[in-house]
């Protein structure tokens, strides 16, 4: 897809520099040239979106280490001291609050799409994959960075998930001490935490760039899902793509300007402001929003090894969608029975997010199991048995003929006059 | 120089496993039954939300007559009272406030600590050096630092609620939480079994609480004209409180809205230049 860089220098110092390293006609071969399919929807902004994020959490995370202390008895103070007393501390601060919450809406988004319109599927396994990755490190770096305020929320918060390790057998009780580094959650562990909140971010990144060299390789996916054939399929990056993704991540932009402006801890919990102290519990431990859902996994199942081994397996099994979905198809848009179970699947992740806030008790412990269980079908049963027995719709033959045959009365479909270049 | 600081005595000790099961076994207090405080009309909610002058100044007064007897406020220092966005007290007065307190300092030459009177720059002092001392004069119970407190509170808003809350932009439940508290005091209903030492109160989660009733009608003295009744005091120190708890509030709205008008016109821009960059391709 992505094939040579057609960049040729005119400036003799930049011709120098080029035939050194070809660092300008990289980017000019991935961003500027990079064909890019013509029917690209918003949800395809997102991708985009979540780089700015990447880049909004990392700019406000080292300006927020130049204030913080790391230390137990001066970690929720230190917070203060950025909300009070550091300039322009307090927007900084909710930011990068602020930002986690958003990084993570975009991130669902752009998952939900890439299941929506069968973007993992052949030949883009490993983009998926890394993808996944990508998903595992912000969840385990977004828990290490709650915890870093030293409240009430980030204390408790700690020590139910780094107890959950202590239900695997043998190694368990050991895992969890090396976690502390001690008897309980303490200053060391806030130590490591905080190291580790500090490297993870620089480690995504890494598979970012992994993750978009993928993507260069296999090109993206599109509604159609059907592979772009011909020039006439595809647009370049820019300025068709700049200028869209740069339209999706202001608008964006505003969405987070909500948030962080007017609203700026709703997101988060109250008892979060009450200095941590491990001898008063708070009446209901809740985590972040988006674990919700995995948190109500854990809780719908009574055995405590079970249940951690629920809530991780609901992730791993992700990373095994390409070879769970046998359905040839890409895009749900011709897939008239995926298309419904897809939205079934939605709503269940979120009527599991809505029970992972409430106690764990009674008919949300039952509606909790019945959505897990459902939740697992999707993948094992649902997804390999669809590909068999579903009828798909007619697929159009290229992307220029589903864009003109959608806009009719347009230019005349010329879709024939290419060959089929690429498979699937 | 070094001022002396409210000792925080490290309440963090290397022994949360043995408290995990302590704070298991303590059934949680849950607010079964409590009803939800009502929402007040709070002139620092919404977009365009500004503190009260004269009401936080009222608050701080409400706060140092009488919760600062036994509630610190230890992230509060004198000079917050004068800066912009808060009680905005002039320079001389706050002075003279701080001036009426003693702060310890040193060591000085000799290497002896001294008590000195208050400057701008020191934070309240404490009604207590520690939090064993403040346990011992409340009857066991810890009156909790007033730094955060307004955020620290809260109450379950239930759905839809919880949604439309972020189109009203409404997060103001920590004060509706502490107004309603200090309203909230009555008679144990009949076979309410009230622990020695506590109060009866309709909002707190479990009802016993161990404030007794901290202010009366009449208690503090307004020069203004102002009412001086419980829910008047309840109203004016939970917006002071607010204040202390989001000292920047002012500024966040303001320049919230600057923000938002300029990334609106910049999507609106963008939007054209992306209508105009994709006339020509179909898609």
């Amino acid at each position: 897809m992505s094939g040579h860089s057609t960049f040729e220098p005119k400036n003799p110092a930049l011709k120098w520099f080029e035939s050194r390293l070809p660092l300008v006609g990289l980017i000019h071969s991935s961003f500027v040239a990079y064909p890019t399919p013509r029917n690209l929807n918003y949800w395809w902004t997102f991708g985009g979106i979540l780089s700015l994020m990447l880049v909004c959490q990392i700019v406000s995370g080292v300006v927020l280490v130049m204030h913080y202390t790391p230390h137990v008895t001066l970690a929720f103070d230190s917070v203060e001291h950025i909300m009070r007393d550091v300039s322009w501390g307090w927007l900084i601060r909710y930011i990068h609050a602020n930002g986690a919450s958003m990084f993570f809406i975009a991130v669902y988004i752009h998952m939900f799409r890439g299941l929506y319109y069968g973007s993992y599927k052949a030949p883009r396994e490993v983009l998926w994959i890394l993808g996944c990755i990508i998903y595992l490190l912000m969840m385990a770096t977004a828990f290490m960075g709650y915890v870093l305020p030293w409240g009430q929320m980030s204390f408790w918060g700690a020590t139910v998930i780094t107890n959950l390790f202590s239900a695997f057998p043998v190694v368990g009780p050991t895992i969890v001490e090396w976690l502390w580094g001690g008897f309980a959650v303490d200053n060391p562990t806030l130590n490591r935490f905080f190291s580790l909140h500090y490297l993870l971010p620089f480690m995504i990144a890494g598979v970012v760039v992994l993750h978009v060299w993928a993507l260069h390789v296999v090109g993206q996916n599109n509604p159609t899902g059907v592979e772009p054939k011909s020039e006439k399929d595809t647009v370049p990056f820019t300025p068709y793509a700049t200028i869209k993704d740069g339209f999706g991540m202001v608008c964006f932009l505003i969405f987070f300007a909500w948030f962080l402006f007017y609203i700026p801890n709703y997101l988060g919990h109250a008892d979060n402001y009450i200095p941590a102290n491990p001898l008063v519990t708070p009446a209901h431990i809740v985590p972040e929003w988006y674990y919700l859902p995995f948190y109500a996994m854990l809780r719908a199942v009574p055995d405590k090894l079970g249940g951690v081994l629920t809530m991780f397996g609901a992730i791993i099994v992700l990373f095994f969608v390409p070879w769970l979905d046998t359905s040839k198809v890409r895009s749900a848009a011709y897939r008239p029975l995926y298309k419904q179970f897809f939205w079934i699947w939605v709503a269940v992740c979120i009527g599991l997010g809505w029970l992972g806030s409430k106690p764990a008790e009674g008919g949300y412990v039952i509606a909790g199991r019945i959505l897990t269980i459902y939740y697992f079908a999707h993948f094992l049963i649902i997804l390999p048995l669809l590909g068999l027995f579903e009828k798909p719709k007619a697929i159009p033959a290229s992307i220029t003929e589903a864009v003109l045959g959608k806009n009719k009365g347009a230019a005349p479909a010329s879709a024939g006059v290419s060959a089929p270049q690429t498979k699937g | 120089m070094s001022n002396t600081m409210s000792f925080r005595s490290s309440l963090l000790r290397p022994l949360a496993v043995a408290s995990l099961v302590i704070g298991l076994a303590v059934p949680a207090l849950a607010a079964e039954g409590a009803p939800k405080p009502s929402r007040e009309d709070w002139s620092f909610a919404g977009p365009f939300g500004k503190f009260d002058r004269a009401q936080v100044q009222r608050g701080f007064q409400v706060f140092k007559e009488v919760c600062a007897s036994c509630h610190s406020a230890h992230l509060l220092a004198f000079r917050n009272l004068a800066q912009p966005g808060g009680p905005e007290f002039s320079e001389a007065q706050v002075k003279a406030v701080a001036e009426g307190y003693q702060v310890q300092d040193g060591p000085n030459d000799a290497g002896d600590m001294f008590d000195r009177p208050g400057r701008l720059s020191d934070r309240w002092p404490s009604p207590f050096p520690n939090e064993q001392a403040a346990r011992a004069s409340n009857g066991g119970a810890f009156p909790p630092d007033f730094s955060t407190l307004a955020k620290a509170r809260t109450y379950e808003v239930g759905f839809p609620g919880f949604l439309i809350d972020i189109v009203r932009q409404y997060q103001e439940q920590g004060p509706d939480y502490i107004h309603a508290l200090l309203n909230g005091y009555k008679e144990p209903p009949e076979g309410f079994n009230l622990p020695e030492g506590a109060h009866y109160n309709a909002f707190f989660p479990g009802h016993a609480i161990k404030m007794p009733q901290p202010i009366s009608d009449d208690q503090v003295t307004y020069t203004d004209g102002t009412p001086q009744t419980v829910d008047q005091y309840s109203r004016d120190v939970t917006a002071f409180m607010m204040w202390l708890a989001e000292p920047h509030l002012e500024t966040r709205k303001r320049v919230g809205f600057q923000v938002m008008i300029f990334l609106i016109i910049f999507a609106g821009l963008l939007y054209f230049t992306k209508k105009k960059v994709w006339k020509s391709v179909e898609h």
